[in-house]
């Protein structure tokens, strides 16, 4: 069998997903980064290959996601881009005709407008990760419910109090006197899935047009309380599809896919490099007064890539070949 | 009396100049740095924007170096920055560090009032030679954006990556090194040779993006974690709505220089969309918008800090703007967070949007 992988490294999940030459999803992994980028990828990587038949070609590989760099290296990547364009690329694969995707993962959200396929606009929150799966993970964990279950408990609210989502520490302090004032679990739960909606779509939709069909994806999505909180506010059917919480490996799949599709061989380094040793170290440069934070990645022992400094310096020297 | 003055850019080159040629001794402070946000943020307000957290953290460093005068511009207004002199100040006076603050408000009707204001640093000094020097330091604020604007237009092209950078430093370092206004054109000619050398294809197709916003995060890189940079190695020539020499004669000599760029061709544009001043440089900044769309740039960003007022007001209008002239538009805030990753991921993805836009107008032109 050929196919492509994508890999997607966000702040809280690691994601990989193997697509055949068809684009059918064939397998998908959800493992979390829990800050070790590279040690997820390599256990996400040896979880897959057994999972795949032997013999199985990889054709591509494309990363996504804050850790894409990185896992660019480590793996050999073909494709590395951004999350925006991997989730919008997924998105308008998987639902043709899709003009708005609304996307609410780990540290970060964001709204992207497609027009006849082509992102035309979007916008992602920049000083303020309220509202985000973090917010909500850590809500949970305080009243003491699973997050899997917060959707739930939140769709059985039949009036949802009235929480200031504008900040989640207001909105925590808020959710904590409506607790005392003696609402219900269901009603509060059920309020927060609409203030954070509201504040989604007024700090991240601002002023942009949403129309259907209207994709809702990111880990968020999983939360059916925020689906219909967004039904809800936006007057629309909202659609979560079926591999909602890995639409960014998709779309690094789909990227790869094309990087590949010249006829250029693959970069992929092999399943191997799950076993092998990663180690990254940072130095301060004192050359300038800038003192950039130069981060290295050594492979089995060898310097492979060097970044972080604003001057090229360290990073040029690398691609020199004369790294020490 | 040392004096000293806070961060923006390269304006020290043009402020040092201006002030050693009247043999006034000058403190420049140390480059921002993570130390600098660090002593600025432990002792600003927390709902201050960056560019008084960075301001304070300049003086506290000057300090350090000996200076105990500070010039600083001042302003009236619905923007803050009109007051931050002052109350930079009384926070520095909490800290033990006393300053005597020279404050060049703008002048209400004629340049002759920033001559008076400036007399507290320039004491007797004949008026002739004080003039020279604001003149001397205006021309220097004009050769270091001519060799700002050839960088913005040689780093897409370079052919080794950070050689445009390299190439800056040295030209500026060139410029500065001027002492007299005569020496002015040699150093500037000597600069723009080392720009010119910089090995880059000059025949590379780039996308055109505009820089507009808020005047501190526009001029300083560190606020801005090197925006023009990162946009520069992704291909993108860039275009500063703002340049210091502009800002300089527009607010400080009001428009007393002719034949430059000003501030008014956004203002004259901003209209219908914002027709009245709005604080700091709100409606230059729905002006610029329009201003570029109509040059034919590809897409505009609007930087501001966390906070920041007029830009708020702005961010909201554009919006519109982008809808009826079609540009793109994207607004970056400029916080505390040095982080670089999180600003490119949305700069890649801003230019992916543009460029797909391109590939589609060019089919449709081909028809």
């Amino acid at each position: 069998m050929k196919g492509y992988l994508g890999i997607d490294v966000g702040s809280v999940s690691t994601n990989i997903v193997f697509m055949d030459e068809d684009t059918n999803v064939l397998e998908s992994l959800y493992l979390r980064t829990n800050g070790q980028p590279v040690v997820a990828v390599q256990r996400g990587l040896k979880q897959i290959s057994e999972k795949l038949p032997p013999h199985t070609v990889v054709r591509g590989v494309g990363t996504t996601g804050s850790g894409r760099q990185l896992t660019g290296i480590v793996v050999g990547a073909d494709a590395i881009k951004n999350e925006i364009t991997a989730h919008a690329v997924a998105a308008s694969h998987l639902v043709p005709g899709v003009q708005t995707v609304l996307e609410i993962g780990g540290q970060d959200s964001k709204i992207i407008i497609l027009r006849n396929g082509v992102v035309t606009d979007f916008a992602m929150n920049t000083v303020c990760a309220a509202g985000t799966g973090s917010f909500l993970d850590q809500q949970a964990s305080r009243l003491n419910i699973a997050i899997e279950e917060f959707g739930d408990i939140a769709l059985r609210g039949k009036t949802p109090v009235r929480i200031a989502g504008r900040c989640a520490v207001f909105a925590e302090s808020d959710m904590i006197h409506k607790q005392q004032m003696g609402f219900n679990l269901e009603d509060i739960l059920a309020g927060l899935c609409e203030a954070l909606v509201r504040n989604y779509l007024n700090n991240v939709g601002k002023g942009k047009e949403i129309l259907g069909p209207v994709v809702f994806q990111g880990g968020v999505a999983a939360n059916a309380g925020m689906r219909r909180a967004f039904e809800r506010a936006i007057g629309m059917e909202v659609h979560v599809p079926k591999y909602f919480n890995v639409m960014g490996a998709v779309g690094a799949a789909l990227l790869a896919r094309d990087a590949v599709s010249r006829g250029v061989p693959t970069r992929f380094k092999g399943f191997g490099v799950a076993d092998l040793e990663y180690k990254a170290g940072s130095f301060e440069c004192d050359g300038c007064p800038n003192l950039c934070e130069v981060i290295e990645m050594a492979e089995a022992g060898r310097v492979i890539a060097r970044w972080g400094d604003r001057c090229g310096k360290w990073s040029n020297a690398l691609a020199a070949g004369n790294c020490s | 009396m040392k004096v000293t003055f806070p961060h923006m850019g390269y304006m020290y080159v043009s402020l040092k100049g201006m002030l050693e040629y009247l043999d006034i001794e000058v403190v420049v402070p140390p480059p921002c740095s993570k130390r600098t946000l660090d002593l600025g943020m432990k002792h600003s307000p927390e709902f201050a924007c960056l560019p008084l957290k960075l301001n304070i953290g300049n003086f506290i460093e000057a300090r350090e170096l000996g200076a105990d005068t500070i010039m600083m511009a001042g302003g009236c207004g619905p923007c803050r920055f009109g007051y931050y002199a002052y109350v930079e100040n009384e926070i520095l006076k909490d800290l033990n560090i006393h300053y005597n603050l020279v404050v060049l408000e703008p002048p209400e009707k004629h340049i002759g009032e920033l001559l008076g204001r400036i007399r507290k640093i320039t004491g007797n000094r004949p008026w002739i030679k004080v003039i020279k020097a604001l003149r001397f330091g205006y021309l220097k604020a004009r050769a270091v954006d001519e060799v700002e604007q050839m960088s913005f237009q040689i780093r897409p092209r370079e052919l080794v990556r950070g050689a445009t950078d390299r190439a800056l430093q040295e030209a500026v370092d060139e410029i500065e090194r001027a002492k007299k206004p005569e020496e002015i054109p040699f150093a500037l000619n000597r600069a723009r040779e080392i720009m010119e050398a910089v090995p880059a294809d000059m025949s590379r197709p780039v996308l055109k993006v505009a820089l507009v916003g808020e005047i501190y995060t526009l001029l300083e890189p560190f606020s801005n974690v090197n925006i023009e940079r990162h946009l520069g190695y992704l291909g993108v020539e860039v275009e500063r709505s703002m340049m210091l020499s502009q800002w300089i004669n527009d607010h400080l000599f009001m428009g007393l220089v002719k034949n430059v760029p000003s501030s008014e061709r956004f203002k004259k544009v901003a209209s219908p969309y914002l027709c009245h001043f709005v604080g700091g440089h709100g409606e230059e900044t729905v002006g610029a918008a329009v201003w570029y769309a109509r040059q034919g740039f590809d897409g505009a960003i609007q930087v501001l800090p966390f906070t920041c007022m007029p830009e708020i007001v702005a961010q909201s209008i554009l919006p519109k703007v982008s809808g009826d002239t079609g540009l793109p538009v994207m607004t970056l805030i400029m916080d505390e967070h040095s982080g670089e990753a999180g600003m490119i991921t949305r700069l890649e993805a801003f230019i992916d949007l543009l460029h797909k836009r391109k590939e589609q107008k060019e089919v449709l032109a081909s028809w």
